[in-house]
């Protein structure tokens, strides 16, 4: 058999272009390298929905950041993922840093964003009394918010396999060769064909172009490192506060979490390896110090976790999207670092685009349902609906992981739904067991447990996070 | 709704023996409402001996010091109900709860005793540096894997923290098989009981290393080894000192936090050096008819310890369930002189009329020292101790003579002298 498109890689990018491409008759697979989605940038960043005044005026980042901004609400209402319209600040300590804010604003102005303020000292500590009283003013942008990432692209991915994407995990595209019109594609999982390919690889997209002779995306790695701090302390600031931007990026945040935590971070660090995911004792000290500068109450004794997303920074410092003029049927989706994530809904629109034009006549899929149905959340249900959702499965009544209060009936949907969960770590992004404060301390024997019933293995080939990550070894003497 | 003159939660030792004296007491409907399958709380998961030398004068595994008390409980009229979550007590003693069988339960109290016992500090606050393997896990879980499950969690492991649950794992880890490397305290003395340290360590050789840290974990996918490094005075890791060690289990035994997130929502107040309630000599929170007691109140490190002091709850519990009129009170809050970090009860109502037992640890290793009590301007006891430790908790008694003499501008201090 061979796909009408092959989607290499299940992150944000891929999952909602995968979805996206499912809105017509075509036999899409979505293929992705390790034992879940979102496993790589799109698991471990901001999570910030920006309003679009950083990138350059005519970018497709500009656009498409933009675009994506005010496509986020209405995508995130219908795949029921947690979405809030906070506002950003980008809060200026001197006169000279509210010559840059007056600059972002001018560039929101070109880029089209909307309702932009600035901010004296005054307005601005009315509105968030915790900011530092170093601070001289700000520039509002209202229409940027905050999203849980890694939600969004389960979400997406499950709403693309309900209408007819084929996800397989653990397997990652090796080689790819290309005669007759079709791609092969050789991977960990047999030969793939497919008449399109979609580079949606993230870290990984300049090598998956090498493969089919395209030189042209030139990736940096950068690491930034984070920490998530308790939810005692999660309404320290109600908007995402940034720093004025640098050569580097957007500097040192704080902001609120959707689920309520406060997270500071990240830094900025160019590094070689494309899998470095480690925090580092400078890094984390980095963060540490500026982020009191913005809120001096900030403090990591209310530490939950700390962790590493590392952008895949390109050279030309735009998004490349678009078939490759090697192979006008390779699509690129690459050198998509922030506002990747902001972007994904424009960018999946403007790929799905690409690939049907150049494609001709191609049917749109009448039986399309765009919506995810919700998932039920015990620890956000009314009394009425929890008892009425125990009548009916006995196991939304059993608490296993107190710090979230997550019940075995939620684990096992996670487990059972489409593209569903197969490690620790699986469960926890889609379900937030062991996300509290005690760290899976408590819950996370359970989850191993309930994995390995559900999966029918024995709990010592249950991982943390596919590969070799197993939690337990043999059986005690 | 259902009506409870005591609502218990937690059915560890602690919850346990608090529910029995206040039915000894006379207190007539109880229910004691645990999350856990089974009662027993953390005893459950530990198989090795050494509870119940004070309280039983026998040693004793965990399950069976908690075996004493559920077979207890068995012959009385004491509800149980376990794989039952307690979600919410509201300031009314409206206690809710959840489990499989009656869906969501809402019981009103007349009181309720606090028993959620505590939970160990993990990876994130301890501020690691490093890779996102597989393989690091606090101890107790580690335990929960072997004792409970029966499954390895390590081969070669690495302990960081010398808290007695680490101390535990590392002979219950070698004794499995394991090799355990080194246990690694950042402070220059150990959190864990001096027999914990000859049993656990020194008659196995595994080497202890004070004033030392883990500063960076290795490995991708399972955890392959971790760095670590002496500390200076203030904490800091020293560079030169780094050392590369080779193993795939990292087990954390950093400290107890007690489970106060309930306590928190009724408003109780919270001591913040215990991370407990504040509470009176009968373990009563500043919030009417709310009792806490044991490793929730603050962290013991002997159960005999826990019992007794349940016990003081599940009595006040049923004096205040039972006696019309409040008794008579005045209290006087007791502070802490040199080297003493912490004393539990905050709050003595003199009026009591009995012996009060203050507990405390100190915050350092003190060699030799005397243990001060004072009253008054009044040296009512000076005891000699050859050590002091801060992973020991020490007790000194203020005499029922003592407090009756007392009115409420009174002053109780207790002081370690070198
Ligand atoms: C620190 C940081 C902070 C950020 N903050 C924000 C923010 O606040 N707002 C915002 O809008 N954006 C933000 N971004 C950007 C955003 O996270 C990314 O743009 C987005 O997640 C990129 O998604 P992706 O799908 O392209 O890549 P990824 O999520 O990295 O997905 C690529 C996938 O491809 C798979 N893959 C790789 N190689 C292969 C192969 N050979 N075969 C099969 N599969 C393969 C990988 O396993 C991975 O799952 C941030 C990024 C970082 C790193
Ligand atoms: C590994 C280890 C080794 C030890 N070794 C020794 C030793 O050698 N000798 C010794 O004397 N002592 C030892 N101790 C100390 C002793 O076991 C503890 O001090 C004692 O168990 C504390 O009792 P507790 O009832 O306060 O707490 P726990 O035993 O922790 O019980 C609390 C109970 O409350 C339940 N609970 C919590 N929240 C809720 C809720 N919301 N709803 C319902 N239920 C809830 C929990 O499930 C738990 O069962 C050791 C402790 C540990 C952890």
């Amino acid at each position: 058999m061979c796909f009408d498109v092959a989607v290499i890689g299940a992150g944000v990018i891929g999952a909602l272009t995968a979805r996206e491409l499912a809105k017509y008759k075509l036999n899409i697979a979505l293929l992705e390298a390790t034992n879940d989605v979102a496993m790589g940038a799109s698991k471990a960043n901001s999570g910030i929905v920006h309003a679009g005044f950083d990138a350059k005026p005519g970018t497709l980042k500009a656009k498409l950041n933009v675009k994506g901004c005010s496509m986020m609400p209405a995508v995130c209402a219908d795949l029921s993922v947690p979405y809030k319209n906070n506002g950003s600040l980008v809060v200026a300590f001197s006169e000279e840093e509210m010559e840059t804010v007056k600059n972002l604003y001018d560039r929101g102005i070109a880029n089209g964003v909307p309702g932009m303020k600035i901010l004296d000292k005054k307005a601005l500590k009315e509105l968030e009394p915790n900011l530092s009283d170093e601070v001289c003013g700000a520039l509002d942008a209202p229409s940027a918010g905050i999203v849980c990432p890694y939600e969004l692209t389960i979400a997406a991915t499950e709403n693309a396999v309900v209408n007819g994407v084929e996800f397989k995990r653990n397997c990652k595209v090796e080689a790819i060769s290309f005669s007759d019109g079709v791609f092969s594609l050789k991977t960990t999982l047999g030969e793939i064909k497919a008449k399109y390919i979609v580079d949606a690889a993230g870290a990984y997209s300049d090598e998956i172009a090498k493969m089919i002779g395209d030189n042209s995306v030139e990736l940096v790695m950068r690491r930034g490192e984070y920490f998530i701090l308790d939810k005692a302390v999660g309404n320290m600031v109600s908007h995402t506060i940034f720093q004025c931007p640098s050569k580097m990026g957007k500097g040192i945040l704080v902001s609120p979490t959707v689920d309520g935590n406060l997270l500071i971070g990240p830094t900025a660090e160019d590094i070689d390896e494309k899998d470095n995911t480690s925090t580092t004792a400078n890094g984390l000290n980095t963060v540490k110090t500026f982020s009191v500068k913005s809120c001096p109450a900030v403090s990591t004794r209310n530490a939950i976790t700390s962790f590493t997303g590392l952008r895949a920074h390109p050279v030309n410092d735009d998004f490349t999207l678009g078939a490759s003029k090697v192979n006008a049927q390779f699509i690129h989706a690459s050198g998509i670092e922030s506002p990747g994530l902001t972007s994904a809904p424009a960018i999946a629109e403007y790929l799905a685009d690409v690939i049907t034009n150049a494609m001709g006549e191609v049917e749109k899929n009448d039986s399309f349902n765009p919506v995810r149905e919700e998932v039920f959340r015990f620890r956000h249900a009314s009394d009425e609906e929890r008892e009425a959702a125990i009548a009916k499965n006995p196991a939304y009544g059993r608490i296993v992981c107190r710090c979230e209060t997550i019940t075995e009936g939620e684990i096992i949907d996670a487990i059972k739904a489409p593209a569903g969960a197969r490690d620790v770590d699986g469960v926890k992004r889609r379900t937030r067991a062991g996300m509290g404060r005690c760290q899976g301390g408590f819950c996370g024997s359970k989850v191993v447990e309930i994995l390995a019933r559900e999966l029918g293995c024995e709990v010592n080939e249950i991982t943390k996070f596919g590969a070799s990550s197993n939690i337990l070894f043999d059986k005690t003497k | 709704m259902l009506n409870y003159d005591l609502v218990v939660v937690g059915g560890g030792p602690a919850g346990m023996a608090a529910a029995l004296k206040a039915k000894e007491c006379g207190v007539e409907s109880i229910i004691i409402l645990e999350r856990a399958e089974t009662l027993g709380g953390i005893l459950e998961q530990c198989i090795h001996t050494g509870f119940g030398l004070h309280y039983f004068g026998e040693e004793l595994s965990g399950p069976e010091y908690a075996a004493k008390f559920i077979d207890q409980l068995e012959n009385t009229d004491i509800t149980v109900k376990t794989d039952t979550m307690v979600l919410d007590v509201d300031d009314n003693n409206l206690v809710t709860a959840v489990n499989k069988q009656d869906g969501l339960l809402k019981i009103q109290a007349k009181a309720i005793v606090l028993a959620m016992g505590c939970r160990e500090r993990p990876r994130g606050a301890l501020e690691i540096a490093g890779t996102r393997a597989s393989g690091i896990m606090t101890a107790g879980t580690a335990q929960k894997y072997v004792n409970i499950d029966g499954y390895m969690p390590g081969k070669k492991v690495v302990i960081l923290g010398s808290g007695d649950i680490g101390l535990i794992m590392a002979r219950r880890m070698t004794l499995e098989g394991a090799e355990v490397k080194v246990v690694c305290e950042l402070m220059p003395y150990s959190g864990g009981l001096t027999r914990n340290i000859v049993q656990c360590l020194d008659d196995f050789g595994i080497p202890l290393k004070l004033s030392t840290t883990v500063v960076e974990t290795h490995g991708k996918n399972r955890l392959e080894g971790v760095t670590i490094a002496q500390v200076d005075e203030k904490l800091r890791p020293i560079e030169s000192t780094k050392e590369y060690i080779e193993c795939d289990t990292l087990m954390l035994s950093c400290g107890l936090i007690p489970e106060n997130e309930l306590t928190k929502n009724v408003g109780i107040s919270i001591d913040r050096i215990t991370n407990g309630a504040v509470v009176d000599e009968m373990r009563q929170t500043d919030h009417k008819g709310v009792f806490a007691c044991g490793n929730v109140l603050h962290v013991h490190d002997l159960v005999d310890y826990v019992t007794l002091e349940a016990q003081l709850a599940g009595e006040g519990a049923a004096q205040y369930i039972l006696s019309d009129c409040a008794k008579e009170t005045e209290y006087v809050s007791p502070k802490t002189g040199n080297g003493v970090r912490y004393l539990v009860p905050q709050k003595v109502n003199i009026k009591n009329g009995n012996d009060v037992k203050l507990y405390f640890r100190v915050g350092q290793i003190y060699k030799n020292a005397r243990v001060v009590l004072e009253c008054d301007g009044e040296i009512i006891s000076s005891k000699k101790k050859v050590k002091l430790a801060p992973g020991e908790m020490e007790n000194v008694v203020i005499p029922a003579a003592t407090l009756a003499k007392m009115n409420s501008d009174s002053t109780i201090t207790v002081r370690v002298e070198e």
